[in-house]
């Protein structure tokens, strides 16, 4: 508590700016500031200058606020969002729970529990295809490095380089014949795409690099026209990529999560 | 506290807090997006938020927080001018009386965040002085000589008295 004697200072200065000033003090600092008139100048300049702010943005706060900002809007796209989210995740766990007969994915439950750390690994590797499919898929004169025609050389070569094997699963249930593959760059060490072509020319890639994490769920990720579906396991990533709709390229991922699936760890009802 | 109160209680400071976004920014898109995110946040981290008296500083600290952290980089127009291509305030000494509304934002627009934010928060905002102390994570017996020193630094851009110091020298 200040008493009468306390000189004034830099707080009573600022208080009397902002019309705050304790009543004990104000008869005090106006007395100062009769005698300072420079002073008092300065301060009332600076209250002038709050008073044009505050006028300056008036308008924007009694502007109609958007719709967008409405909290019941943002609650509905939390929701919408957790929903899109839930219906994915939920999507996921049932194809594996159709093929995996063990139930370890199901002990898992929903990526929604997943480490971001995990899911941001997973995330890389659908990017990562999304680029390369982009690159490639538009492809006219070169789509692979190594045709189908030489398909053992191929996945014997891209095996040796990401260091696990890999066969080219088989898609011809769908449509899908294998064109071949290629090596590209990854963030670590190399990555593999193959590439297969249905009849009326729709390309499809499949794209494995060596990834952080273990295990997870079907990730869902859209860009444009094209769809991916990518899957942490056994510290890989795996993506499938098509311009389909994701119920379409679901059981294209399926089929392909089971090629991929280490031996012995098959259920061997796919 | 009942869902349809909570978001009643938030509602009345969206006003506020799209004022303040927009005095960051200066801009009113990249305004309402600030003001989005700092709703999202607040209402996905409710359960950490304690007794209604303190909401509004709180979402301000939100809002604060996520504008330093991700606009404040590279969004907020201007935030890169070189100094010396900054525009000079247009008002001479002794034309206070007749201070366009606009040289006062653009003054503001030259001041660091903290100082810019402190003006805001106690002027515009009329937060008590340890609320914004709060809000800005200074320890409150500092605010006064902050508040008086941004006050000071806005002033003097607008008198002019520190044009010798921003202009380039020919």
């Amino acid at each position: 508590m200040k008493g009468p004697h306390t000189p004034i200072g830099e707080d009573d200065l600022q208080a009397y700016v902002d019309g705050r000033i304790a009543q004990d003090r104000f008869a005090l600092v106006e007395t100062y500031l009769d005698e300072q008139p420079e002073v008092r100048a300065r301060l009332e300049r600076e209250r002038r200058q709050v008073e044009v702010l505050r006028e300056q943005l008036r308008a924007k706060f009694e502007e109609p606020v958007p719709a967008r900002l409405r909290v019941s809007s943002i609650r509905a796209g939390r929701r919408r969002r957790s929903r899109g989210w839930m219906r994915a995740a939920a999507a996921a766990v049932l194809i594996f729970a159709l093929g995996c007969g063990s139930g370890w994915v199901l002990g898992r439950g929903a990526p929604i529990a997943l480490p971001a750390a995990r899911l941001a690994a997973a995330d890389a590797v659908s990017q990562g295809a999304m680029a390369a499919y982009r690159t490639y898929v538009v492809e006219v004169a070169h789509p692979v490095e190594v045709g189908a025609e030489h398909e053992k050389h191929l996945m014997t070569w891209l095996s040796k380089r990401l260091g696990r094997p890999l066969e080219a699963p088989d898609l011809s249930a769908f449509g899908y014949a294998l064109m071949g593959g290629r090596l590209l760059p990854a963030r670590r060490g190399a990555a593999a795409q193959l590439m297969y072509e249905n009849a009326g020319g729709e390309r499809l890639t499949l794209y494995v690099q060596a990834s952080d994490g273990t295990q997870t769920a079907f990730r869902f990720f859209r860009d444009g026209d094209a769809s991916t579906l990518a899957w942490l396991d056994q510290g890989f990533g795996f993506a499938v990529t098509a311009p389909l709709a994701r119920n379409a390229l679901l059981p294209i991922a399926e089929a392909v999560y089971h090629a991929f699936e280490p031996a012995g760890s098959a259920s061997g009802n796919g | 506290m009942a869902k349809a109160d909570r978001d009643e209680l938030i509602e009345g400071e969206i006003p506020a807090l799209r004022r303040y976004a927009y005095a960051l920014t200066r801009d009113h898109e990249a305004a309402d997006d600030l003001v989005q995110d700092c709703l999202e946040r607040a209402l996905s981290r409710w359960h950490l938020h304690r007794g209604a008296d303190a909401l509004r500083p709180w979402l301000f600290t939100i809002l604060r927080n996520i504008f330093i952290n991700a606009y404040h980089a590279g969004r907020r127009r201007g935030a890169s001018v070189p100094l010396e291509e900054a525009p000079a305030p247009a008002v001479s000494p002794g034309q206070e009386g007749a201070l366009d509304v606009k040289d006062v934002m653009a003054a503001l627009d030259r001041l660091p965040e903290d100082y810019r934010s402190l003006i805001l928060l106690v002027g515009v905002e009329e937060f008590s002085y340890s609320e914004a102390a709060d809000i800005l994570a200074i320890p409150s017996g500092t605010v006064m000589s902050r508040l008086a020193r941004a006050r000071r630094k806005l002033r003097e851009l607008l008198e002019g008295e520190a044009i010798p110091f921003l202009r380039r020298v020919k």
